[in-house]
């Protein structure tokens, strides 16, 4: 039982992670009906300047807890601007162009960011200190730290947050006149282009809070630690539906989750030594090795994406997602 | 409602063709010698290592060997039936990519290298070595411990590092006895070379006696354990071995103490580097690894070597630099032997080497193995490996040759950016 929920933890912590990024995902394709690739090594860069920030902020003997959160805002200022820069450059030349244009860019940008990160970083493995106190406590068996129940907090109320910023308030509004016809919201006054370039800096400071969470928890930081997880970001946000907040939130937890059960359980329950018992052709191999799994964890991907085909095969729009009109 | 879907599936192929365009800068020029004075005989020895990428610094490292080598060498002022013999160093970058390595190969075997000292990874040795054994050109490898290597049936194919076969065997015994293991879990991260090492630990600790509880995989770019370490948390293992890297093994640790997972933590020569202490942190104390060949300062001649090495590059040695030394002496002494730098009289004289090098004493099994490799396990302590003890590595099984072709293929490796 304890080790089923310390399953369950581990994938609500992943789960959480991804449902972080995907918020970045799906807010800009909510706005723009662009998928932003370069938004996974905007995460890459909030954790690695945030732990550029950490060294000589500890130096100055503050506190932990302090040194965290001024790193974090450093994080957050240089990816906001980063986020500002990357529209300006990358995609507000395309904004009529057709949608393959500026799908190309957004993967010429992740490129770029990747090598010049790679330039100022090196190639190494870097070690993030942990700021926050890491000894786990015991929830009935399971283990969880103070820094996975942040994570899962920090989601929810990251999600909720952008909830209330798109549907009650003016900002919102003037964001969803845009996604819906840009010439349009124009004419009624919203200056698309600030919302736009709002959409990107909120996303990327998004993107540099997601950084500095996952660089802590695992303790590594990487100049390519942003390709991956921006993949399995946008995975959870097409299976909660892309464009919609609440789903990047529900796909990512459900991501997660699928993952950490499936690799925790698919292989016991695919070991064909269980079944030595009623084929008796099995019996020497399994008592020389009694783990025979067809499906190991080996496969934990697989799981993940296997769901992702069914839930699409018969929701094409993901778990929440809305019949879209298509853009011009 | 179809387009963003459509848009997605291109996006997701455009992705991944991004993933692969990713490469590394071209190849810098190859490091030769001036050209020599006419009438001494050439002898090209061709060094292939990867000299970019992440493993730039292990290559670098092994080309330095070879250099010292060379020197030592033309030091000797040989004369091969009469002439004076001049040994030229042909280093190039292999990027530690399969298919890099055999590019590299082919241009050794077109530019007439006597032999080659190479690859460092597994990964670009094995596909190498058939292009070298089709040329017969001899191959000795410093580095590749995969032991499909030697098994391919070439006569062209030597290495003076104790193999995975050797490596796990012994892991798997040391796992069994002093470590007093009766149930173990398996991790490995699916490349050539930590898929191999894993398999090869896992036959010795089930034929010692230990009973394998869990066997799981992760990848080389993994950064989250936390579901299979628990689904091994709810095995109780004694013990948990890790065939992989240290980008894996570090944060590997240091999840198994947040998960509460108390079993110790075994992993081959891929953990065993400073990085791993780097990366676990306090958690990465009380792990264990194990290194093939004995720690440098134990090497009949690895304190003067070391001194050397200081004294021309003002560095310090990484890791294979003095099998690499020895690698091109052992060649320069069958050359020696044959009075000839003709590939197919050093052929001749390879299996015949019986040489006192800094790393110990080379010999060759039947396969081209290096007989009696020794292997030193360490333990961290304080963020450092201390070796415990070294083990002459079991002579490699007698049953092994033939079947020259059957290993081949199969064992062609993929990950380009794979270590050893």
């Amino acid at each position: 039982m304890d080790i089923l929920l310390q399953q369950v933890f581990n994938g609500l912590t992943l789960g959480s992670i991804y449902a972080l990024v995907a918020l970045g995902y799906t807010m800009v394709y909510g706005i723009m009906g662009l998928i932003n690739f370069a938004h996974g090594e905007v995460v890459m860069i909030g954790a690695l300047s945030a732990l550029a920030a950490t060294k000589p902020l500890a130096a100055s003997g503050l506190p932990g807890p302090l040194v965290a959160l001024l790193a974090l805002a450093v994080a957050v200022l240089v990816c906001m601007a980063l986020g500002f820069t990357i529209e300006r450059i990358a995609y507000r030349p395309l904004r009529n162009a057709p949608r393959l244009a500026p799908l190309i860019t957004a993967i010429g940008v992740s490129i770029v960011l990747q090598q010049v990160a790679m330039l100022i970083w090196g190639r190494n493995y870097f070690s993030v200190p942990s700021l926050l106190p890491a000894a786990p406590h015991d929830v009935f068996g399971a283990e969880i730290t103070d820094l996975q129940i942040l994570i899962m907090v920090v989601a929810a109320l990251t999600m909720a947050g952008l909830m209330l910023l798109v549907n009650r308030t003016r900002l919102g509004r003037a964001m969803r006149a845009t996604a819906e016809n840009p010439a349009i919201a124009g004419l009624m006054g919203v200056d698309a282009n600030r919302i736009v370039s709002l959409t990107f800096v909120i996303g990327s400071a998004l993107a540099a809070l997601a950084g500095v969470l996952v660089s802590a928890n695992y303790g590594i930081a990487h100049y390519q630690m942003g390709f991956i997880l921006g993949l399995k970001a946008f995975t959870a946000a097409v299976l909660g539906g892309i464009g919609n907040l609440a789903g990047a939130m529900l796909g990512g937890v459900l991501l997660g989750v699928i993952e950490a059960l499936g690799a925790g359980y698919i292989g016991d329950a695919t070991n064909v030594c269980t079944l030595a018992h009623v084929l008796p052709g099995l019996g020497d191999m399994c008592a020389a090795d009694p783990t025979q799994s067809l499906l190991g964890s080996n496969y934990q991907d697989v799981f993940a994406f296997f769901v992702l085909i069914v839930v699409l095969i018969f929701r094409p729009s993901g778990l929440m997602g809305e019949k879209v009109s298509e853009r011009a | 409602m179809n387009v963003p879907v459509k848009a997605i599936s291109i996006s997701i192929a455009a992705a991944l063709a991004a993933l692969a365009c990713s490469k590394e800068a071209p190849p810098p020029p190859a490091v030769q010698a001036p050209a020599p004075p006419p009438p001494a005989l050439v002898v090209k020895i061709g060094h292939a290592a990867p000299l970019t990428g992440p493993q730039a610094h292990l290559g670098k490292d092994n080309e330095n060997g070879a250099v010292l080598a060379i020197e030592d060498a033309n030091a000797e002022k040989l004369k091969f039936g009469g002439r004076d013999v001049k040994f030229e160093l042909m280093s190039e970058d292999d990027q530690a990519d399969p298919k890099q390595g055999t590019l590299v190969a082919q241009k050794f075997v077109d530019a007439k290298v006597n032999a080659v000292v190479g690859h460092l990874n597994s990964g670009t040795t094995i596909p190498a070595s058939k292009i070298y054994n089709d040329a017969g050109i001899p191959e000795v490898s410093p580095s590749a411990t995969n032991p499909t290597y030697t098994k391919q049936g070439f006569k062209t194919a030597f290495r003076v590092m104790a193999n995975d076969e050797q490596q796990g065997k012994v892991l798997g015994n040391y796992a069994a006895n002093q470590l007093q293991a009766k149930t173990v879990a398996v991790i490995d991260d699916k490349t050539a070379y930590g898929e191999g090492v894993a398999a090869e630990f896992k036959k010795a600790a089930l034929a010692a006696g230990v009973k394998v509880v869990d066997e799981e995989h992760t990848d080389d770019k993994a950064i989250d354990f936390a579901a299979i370490l628990t689904k091994i948390k709810g095995k109780r293992p004694n013990l948990v071995f890790y065939g992989g890297m240290d980008a894996q093994g570090g944060p590997m640790a240091a999840q198994m103490k947040k998960l509460g997972l108390k079993s110790k933590f075994l992993m081959a020569d891929g953990g065993c580097t400073v990085e791993f202490h780097k990366l676990a942190g306090a958690a990465g104390d009380g792990a264990y690894c194990s290194l093939p060949g004995v720690p440098l300062d134990k090497m009949p001649g690895g304190p003067a070597f070391k001194d050397k090495y200081a004294k021309k590059f003002n560095a310090d040695i990484q890791l294979y630099a003095p099998y690499v030394y020895d690698a091109v002496m052992v060649i320069v002494e069958a050359a020696k032997r044959a009075n000839s730098a003709e590939p197919a009289k050093i052929l001749a004289e390879l299996p015949k080497t019986n040489y006192q090098g800094v790393t110990g004493n080379i010999s060759f099994d039947e396969n081209g193995d290096i007989k009696n490799g020794a292997i030193t396990l360490y333990t961290a302590k304080d963020g450092k490996w201390e070796p415990l003890e070294t083990i002459g590595g079991a002579p490699a099984e007698a049953a092994a040759p033939a079947a020259p072709e059957a290993a081949a293929p199969a064992a062609a490796p993929a990950q380009p950016a794979e270590k050893k």
